[in-house]
């Protein structure tokens, strides 16, 4: 049989970005254990739509880990209590009955609040636009092994590449700081012979941008690489690093 | 030069800067531990050495320069970024749990950083800016810490400073690029012994002192 608990939700919400906003408080009753988190406020918002209130409103899409769309702050963690997983993966059994769970949006300035726990993360984009791509032609692909590569090299760019830009890292950051999401995005093309013809503009353009989107600055306080659910590390950061100190003594973008 | 002041303005730049005085700062503790470590010879060993120092005449005074322009920038950075990330985050979290990721050390760099410049200060105004006509540098250390109180602010003041170091260092190597899987668990594991060495080095001179006072 299915073990049911019961909780109490406190759950942000906020009309819109001008809005005050503040915590609401929620029961939430027989929530089946094998319910992600996800579907445990699916529920609560079938409740709310009944009693004509207005539904929690909350990022999501896929659901199953690997959009990158979910996420919150729960009982101050991003995504939740359980390592190395999205919110939607999270599942009501890490929990137990009598709970109490605090809900909050992701609090990053450069992620304007939308509505209640939904940010928009087109700050994310911005810096995927200014350098976070190769520019070669599409057409036919080229033969796989006419372009050597280590393997070391193929896992490291792979284990980059993971990230799903969710924004947990900033959100977990003490200081807001988008580093671990941009060393990701930066090291996985700069750890291929694809991505180094514009290495040293990339990685200008992209902590330019960053900077301008208004995110806080890396101090090493190693949140970000527990709290991603794609567990990207910060050696992708100190990567980073290099290809900044590199691009911008060692080459010749301004 | 516009590209330098680009570079030196950005998030990065201004860690680099942050790393790159804050371990010049690393470098400075080990040798002036080392140069305090004469006070366990005797009076005499430790007027030799700071007779010794002061025998460099011009070269200590460029390094006393050094170091005020390496304070200033590691001081003027870190207060930057500090309201930078302040600014990053206007709203706090109402609930907040460390993921597993930050250290004493790590959750303390601008306290524990605000809290060594007035301790340098006053370090400062006891041992080097003084009128040393009548006494000596033995004298003042022996009278300065003769007192309780003086004892207790010096040692409170090396173990911030141990808590700042025990982050700063490995934080310089990764700021840097320096990482490495091999070499960066050491790197970590050796900041924590040098803060612990700058911590019991720096910690028991007042203390030693006090007992021969």
């Amino acid at each position: 049989m299915t073990k049911t608990i019961n909780l109490t939700l406190k759950v942000w919400r906020q009309r819109n970005a001008e809005d005050k906003g503040g915590f609401e408080t929620y029961q939430s009753n027989n929530v089946s254990t094998d319910m992600s988190f996800l579907e445990m406020l699916d529920v609560v918002n079938e409740q709310l739509t009944l009693d004509g209130k207005e539904p929690i409103q909350f990022d999501n899409d896929c659901r199953e880990g690997i959009c990158g769309m979910c996420g919150c702050v729960v009982n101050g963690r991003a995504h939740g209590p359980q390592k190395a997983t999205t919110l939607c993966q999270l599942h009501m059994r890490k929990f137990d009955d009598g709970d109490t769970i605090v809900i909050e949006p992701w609090r990053v300035k450069a992620f304007k609040l939308i509505r209640d726990l939904a940010v928009d993360r087109s700050a994310y984009d911005k810096i995927i636009q200014a350098g976070g791509f190769v520019s070669v032609n599409t057409g036919q692909a080229s033969d796989a092994s006419a372009m050597p590569i280590k393997q070391e090299n193929a896992e490291l760019a792979m284990d980059a590449a993971a990230c799903i830009g969710c924004g947990a890292c900033a959100a977990a950051c003490p200081n807001a700081s988008a580093m671990l999401f941009v060393s990701a995005k930066v090291s996985q093309l700069a750890l291929l012979p694809q991505g180094k013809p514009e290495a040293a503009i990339r990685a200008i353009k992209m902590v330019r941008t960053m900077d301008l989107c208004g995110f806080g600055n890396c101090t090493n306080e190693r949140e970000c690489e527990n709290a991603c659910p794609k567990e990207i590390k910060i050696t992708n950061i100190a990567r980073l690093n290099r290809e900044y100190i590199k691009a911008s003594i060692g080459s010749s973008v301004m | 030069m516009n590209w330098l002041v680009n570079t030196l303005t950005s998030s990065i730049g201004k860690k680099l800067m942050m790393a790159v005085t804050g371990l010049c700062f690393c470098g400075f503790l080990a040798v002036h531990l080392i140069g305090n470590l004469t006070i366990y010879g005797g009076k005499e060993m430790f007027l030799g050495y700071v007779e010794h120092l002061h025998a460099l005449g011009v070269l200590i005074t460029l390094a006393e320069f050094g170091l005020i322009a390496l304070a200033l920038i590691h001081i003027i950075t870190g207060l930057t970024l500090y309201l930078q990330n302040l600014k990053a985050r206007p709203i706090r979290y109402n609930t907040y749990k460390s993921a597993g990721g930050r250290t004493i050390g790590s959750a303390t760099m601008p306290y524990t950083g605000i809290l060594i410049i007035l301790f340098v200060l006053l370090h400062l105004l006891t041992f080097r800016f003084v009128d040393k006509t009548n006494t000596n540098d033995f004298q003042i250390l022996v009278t300065t810490f003769s007192q309780f109180g003086s004892v207790l602010i010096y040692i409170v003041a090396v173990i911030i400073a141990a808590i700042h170091v025990s982050h700063g260092l490995w934080s310089g190597f990764q700021t840097l690029g320096l990482s490495h899987p091999k070499y960066m668990p050491i790197i970590m594991g050796l900041s924590v012994v040098f803060a612990v060495i700058v911590g019991v080095g720096f910690g028991f001179i007042p203390i030693y002192v006090s007992l021969i006072a």
